[in-house]
């Protein structure tokens, strides 16, 4: 703050203290004075002019001797940073270390331990539920089944791994998923031929005719992604077609409106966002979610 | 002065009144008009290109700082879920500034490249799709209805005469950088930015 900016709130400051001190003395009857009147009638009621009670001019004054000490402590007058050094940011920083000091040591043990072991930690499942709750919860929903277009977390079906590694590496940079749009390539009759091979992949009623047609379509243009047999590929992020779980819907139409227009999911990266401690407790919650509950049995089977 | 005078002089009253209300303003709020502090924008900030811009204009239209504030306080419970707390030069382009003061909704200072534009689209066309437990209103004619781009040069010409800095070509170009946008693509592209300039672990 410029010099004159620091003055004008010094002076007007100072100003109106001074001024409320003055208009509140210079008004002061001693109630022994001769209680008069305001010369005001109403239907025969006069208004009185009592001088204010003495309890109530010795709080007023009391809050002005306040605000001097105040002033003094704390800032207020212009650049003058008061006896104490007090600031919003300061407070905010103290609050924040001693919250760091307070549970970072708790997170740091846990971030030595591998994934698998801490999973089903009561702590880590009440802290993962927290994080999830703020960060993710959103998308996933708050009880981890997903929703359209958003995945499941809770099935055990992955579609970019369910290693903790994998699940850590889509929590620290995220996923972009890249299904592409087939409408110009294979057009109305393909889509629809196409569609009626992904159903039967999935052992559901679909038109023989169709699905043999759309299963040359598919070894054309699919199999790079979503392999020979349909059943996907984690290091693409291309989901299993054969196991009846659909990100987006599993109805002719909604699979035929999907390789239509291709899919675009993506899951934002959480790298900039939360701190490392908490994207390792967040992974164990995740992966916990998907195992049996008891330690021992989780660690002999892996 | 005699307090009698002052209470039958209503004009006198009239002024004394003005001046007394008038030193919280004149002390708390004049100096921050111009302070460098709070008049500088942060590294980095750019004026809304016209497509933020109208996507802006969408958000206060349908009354989301309503419910949404814009301003996330140094305090560590609200750090810890929003991000890093909102500084002054964040807002110094925002024309009027979205603070709000009421969070029925989450607050979304920094809100930008949170989520992904698939989910904000979801979101919008109707909140329960993928939060069950939500009460945001639906928002699904912004699906349908374009831009106004006729009025968008407009806009930014009057953001320039108080002072963001537009250069000719953003004006001469908004009209065609908004024509047939729907309202939704620029009500996100606007989301997708707030407070991505600061990005701050939690």
């Amino acid at each position: 703050m410029s010099d004159f900016w620091s003055g004008w709130i010094i002076l007007l400051t100072s100003a109106q203290l001074i001024a409320l001190l003055w208009v509140l003395l210079g008004n002061r009857k001693k109630p022994k004075q001769e209680i008069k009147t305001t010369g005001h009638q109403y239907d025969g009621l006069e208004e009185l002019d009592t001088p204010l009670p003495t309890w109530w001019v010795y709080l007023f004054i009391s809050t002005i001797v306040w605000s001097v000490g105040y002033l003094v402590l704390y800032p207020g007058m212009g650049n003058y940073q008061g006896l104490l050094g007090w600031t919003s940011t300061g407070q905010y920083d103290v609050r924040v270390a001693k919250a760091e000091d307070q549970y970072r040591a708790m997170r740091d043990r846990y971030l030595a331990l591998p994934i698998e072991e801490i999973a089903f930690d009561p702590k880590v499942r009440k802290m993962g539920r927290r994080l999830f709750g703020n960060n993710c919860a959103q998308c996933h929903g708050s009880d981890a089944y997903g929703a359209h277009g958003f995945p499941n977390l809770a099935d055990n079906d992955w579609l970019y791994g369910g290693t903790p590694e994998a699940i850590k590496a889509t929590l620290i940079h995220g996923r972009q998923a890249a299904m592409p749009a087939w409408q110009a390539i294979l057009g109305d009759t393909g889509i629809k031929e196409t569609t009626q091979y992904v159903l039967s992949l999935n052992a559901r009623e679909a038109n023989p005719r169709d699905a043999a047609k759309g299963a040359l379509h598919f070894q054309t243009y699919c199999i790079a992604c979503h392999g020979p047999d349909g059943k996907g590929n984690q290091l693409m992020g291309a989901p299993n077609l054969t196991n009846g779980i659909w990100l987006y819907g599993g109805t002719a139409d909604q699979i035929a409106h999907t390789l239509r227009n291709g899919r675009n999911g993506k899951m934002p990266a959480f790298s900039e966002t939360l701190t490392e401690d908490k994207i390792h407790i967040l992974t164990a919650w995740v992966y916990g979610l998907n195992r049996s509950s008891s330690p021992t049995a989780t660690a002999a089977n892996f | 002065m005699k307090h009698d005078k002052i209470e039958r002089t209503p004009s006198l009253m009239i002024a004394l009144i003005i001046v007394a209300i008038s030193f919280g303003t004149l002390v708390e709020l004049v100096p921050l008009a111009f302070s460098k502090s709070t008049t500088t924008p942060i590294e980095g900030l750019e004026p809304y290109s016209a497509l933020e811009l109208e996507g802006r204009d969408i958000y206060i239209r349908e009354g989301c700082h309503t419910c949404h504030s814009q301003m996330i306080r140094p305090l560590r419970a609200e750090t810890e879920r929003y991000g890093h707390y909102s500084v002054a030069g964040e807002f110094v382009y925002d024309r009027p500034f979205l603070w709000g003061s009421k969070r029925t909704g989450p607050d979304l200072a920094r809100v930008g490249a949170r989520y992904s534009d698939e989910w904000h689209r979801a979101h919008l066309y109707n909140p329960r799709d993928v939060i069950p437990e939500s009460n945001m209103p639906a928002f699904p004619w912004l699906f349908n209805d374009t831009i106004d781009a006729e009025t968008t040069p407009v806009k930014l010409a009057t953001l320039r005469k108080l002072g963001v800095p537009y250069t000719d070509a953003d004006i001469a170009g908004a009209e065609a950088a908004v024509k047939d946008v729907r309202e939704i693509d620029a009500l996100i592209a606007y989301l997708q930015q707030l407070g991505t300039l600061i990005q701050a672990r939690r």
